[in-house]
C-alpha cells in the first residue's frame, strides 16, 4: 500500500500503487463532492420552496437509503429544484417504480380504566378496575411512487423521493415528474398500468405492458388473476392448492348441469 | 415399389419415385420460416441460422419477412397476452402448407413466467403446433432437431386419406380464431378444436 493516504480502493484490499498521482487525485475530487445527507437536502428544499411539506422516511437497515416524502402539492417545485440546484444537479432518473400499501388491520392491547361494581365483604362497592383490552383499527392504504435520482453531472446518487396518494380507490391521482424529468413518462405509464395511479400532467398516459381494454392492475396487492387454472401437470405449493380448487369448481359445475 | 428393387435399379441408371416421395421432398427442402421473434429464444433462432449452425444446411435459411411467403412460423419466446392475438393472426395470415415450431419452455407452457399476468400458458391454446422443444433457451441443436423432426413428419404426410396434409383437405378448418383482449383475459382462454384441455392422471 503506497503512503497513508485515503483510497477508496485500498479498503478492498486493491493496491492502487500503479495507478499514479492522478488516479488518487481524481478519487480525493469525487471523495469532495460527496452527497448532502437527507436532513441537509430537506432544508434546501424547505429554504428554497416555502412550505414544501417534506417528510423525511428513514430507513433503518445497514444499507441506509433514506428517502423523502414530498407533499403532491409541491412535488413539481421541489423536483425542479432538486433538478437546477448547483450543489444537487440531480438530472437524471433512473428508476421510478410503484408501492401498493394496502389497508392494514392493527390490533392494540389498550390499558383502559373502568368502574365496575363488585361484591366486596357482603357490601357492593364502586370499584376502579384497570383491564386489559384488544382494539382494532384499520389503516387506510394508500399507493405510492418512488423515485431514484442521481446527478450525472456531480457523480451522487442516488436521492430517493416519494409520494402518497390519499388512498387507493378514487383519490389516486399524483402530480406526473414528466415535464422534469423526460425519463419518467414509460416509467409512470407503467406504475399507471400496474398499480393504477394517475399521473396529472403526463403528456401520454396510457396503458403501457397490458392492452388498453384491461380493468385491473395486476401489481395491486388485491389483484385477482384469472382462474386458469385448468392444466397444470406439474404443480406444486400455491399452484397445486389452485389446481385442486379450480377442479373442484370445474366438477361442481358439472354436477350442477347434470341436474 | 420395393426398396431394394429401387437400389438395384438405381445402380443400373433408372431412378424411380412415386409423385408423393417427390413432392415431399421439395416440401421439406425448403421450408422457409417467418422472420419473427418474441424474446430471448430468438437470440438462440438467429444463431441456428448463422455459419456455425447452419440452418440453410437443411433448406430452411430463407427467413421471410412477410407471413405470405412463409411456411414455417418459429414461436420463439414468450408469447404474451397481448401479443397473442397478433400471432393468431400472423398465423391466419401464411399461406398453406403451413407449420409451426414452439421453440422453449415459455412457448411451449408459459416456463418460468407460467404464473405472470400477462403470460399466456402456451401457444398451443390457440394454433395446432407441429414440434414442441423445450428447453430454456433450447440450443441451436435442438431447434436443428426440431427441423429435421418436422421434416421428417413432412417426408411421412401422404397425399391422400385420412391423414393427408391440410392444405389438401378441402374441408380443413384454415382459419383460427384470434382472440379478444378482454377486461380481465384473453377471451376465449383457448381453442377448444385446436386445444382439448388435457387429462391429468394422478
Amino acid at each position: 500500500m503506497a503512503g497513508a493516504d485515503y483510497h477508496p480502493l485500498s479498503r478492498r484490499g486493491i493496491g492502487t500503487k500503479g495507478l499514479g498521482k492522478a488516479w488518487n487525485e481524481r478519487a480525493f475530487v469525487i471523495e469532495e463532492q460527496a452527497l448532502k445527507t437527507v436532513e441537509e437536502i430537506k432544508a434546501a428544499i424547505e429554504a428554497s420552496v416555502p412550505g414544501a411539506g417534506v417528510e423525511l422516511v428513514l430507513n433503518p437497515s445497514v444499507s441506509g437509503q433514506h428517502s423523502l416524502r414530498l407533499a403532491p402539492s409541491h412535488a413539481v417545485a421541489v423536483a425542479t429544484f432538486l433538478r437546477d440546484d448547483r450543489d444537487l444537479a440531480l438530472d437524471f432518473l433512473s428508476n421510478a417504480t410503484g408501492v401498493d400499501w394496502p389497508d392494514k388491520e392493527i390490533s392494540e392491547k389498550i390499558k383502559v380504566t373502568r368502574t365496575v361494581s363488585k361484591t366486596v365483604d357482603g357490601v357492593d362497592q364502586q370499584v376502579e378496575e384497570t383491564v386489559e383490552e384488544t382494539r382494532k383499527r384499520v389503516e387506510p392504504g394508500c399507493l405510492e411512487a418512488v423515485y431514484h435520482l442521481f446527478s450525472v453531472a456531480k457523480k451522487h446518487g442516488p436521492v430517493i423521493i416519494r409520494l402518497k396518494t390519499v388512498n387507493r380507490s378514487d383519490q389516486v391521482e399524483l402530480p406526473s415528474l414528466t415535464p422534469v424529468w423526460r425519463s419518467a413518462e414509460f416509467q409512470e405509464r407503467e406504475i399507471f398500468d400496474l398499480f393504477g395511479i394517475v399521473f396529472t400532467g403526463h403528456p401520454d398516459l396510457r396503458r403501457l405492458l397490458m392492452w388498453d381494454e384491461f380493468k385491473d392492475h395486476p401489481m395491486r396487492r388485491d389483484y385477482v388473476e384469472p382462474d386458469d387454472y385448468e392444466y397444470e401437470p406439474t404443480a406444486h405449493d400455491e399452484v397445486l392448492a389452485r389446481a385442486q380448487a379450480h377442479r373442484a369448481k370445474a366438477e361442481a359445475g358439472q354436477k350442477g348441469g347434470d341436474r | 415399389m420395393e426398396q431394394g428393387l429401387k437400389i438395384e435399379l438405381g445402380k443400373q441408371g433408372v431412378f424411380v419415385t412415386t409423385v408423393e416421395e417427390l413432392y415431399n421432398w421439395g416440401r421439406r427442402s425448403s421450408i422457409w420460416p417467418m422472420q419473427f421473434g418474441l424474446a430471448c429464444c430468438a437470440i438462440e433462432m438467429i444463431a441456428t441460422t448463422m455459419a456455425r449452425y447452419d440452418l440453410a444446411r437443411f433448406g430452411g435459411e430463407v427467413f421471410r419477412p412477410s407471413p405470405r411467403q412463409a411456411d414455417l412460423m418459429i414461436i420463439s419466446g414468450t408469447v404474451t397476452k397481448k401479443m397473442a392475438p397478433q400471432v393468431v393472426r400472423l398465423y391466419n395470415q401464411m399461406a398453406e402448407p403451413r407449420y409451426v415450431i414452439a421453440m422453449g419452455a415459455c412457448a411451449i407452457s408459459g416456463g418460468p413466467f407460467k404464473q405472470g399476468y400477462n403470460v399466456l400458458k402456451g401457444i398451443d391454446r390457440y394454433i395446432p403446433v407441429d414440434v414442441h422443444i423445450p428447453g430454456c433457451p433450447p440450443r441451436p441443436e435442438a431447434l436443428l432437431h426440431a427441423f429435421i423432426t418436422l421434416q421428417k413428419k413432412i417426408d411421412g404426410q401422404s397425399l391422400t386419406g385420412e391423414d393427408r396434409p391440410r392444405h389438401l383437405d378441402a374441408a380443413a378448418q384454415g382459419e383460427f380464431p384470434v382472440p379478444v383482449q378482454g377486461e380481465h383475459d384473453l377471451e376465449p382462454t383457448s381453442n377448444k378444436g385446436v386445444w382439448p384441455v388435457p387429462i391429468t392422471i394422478r
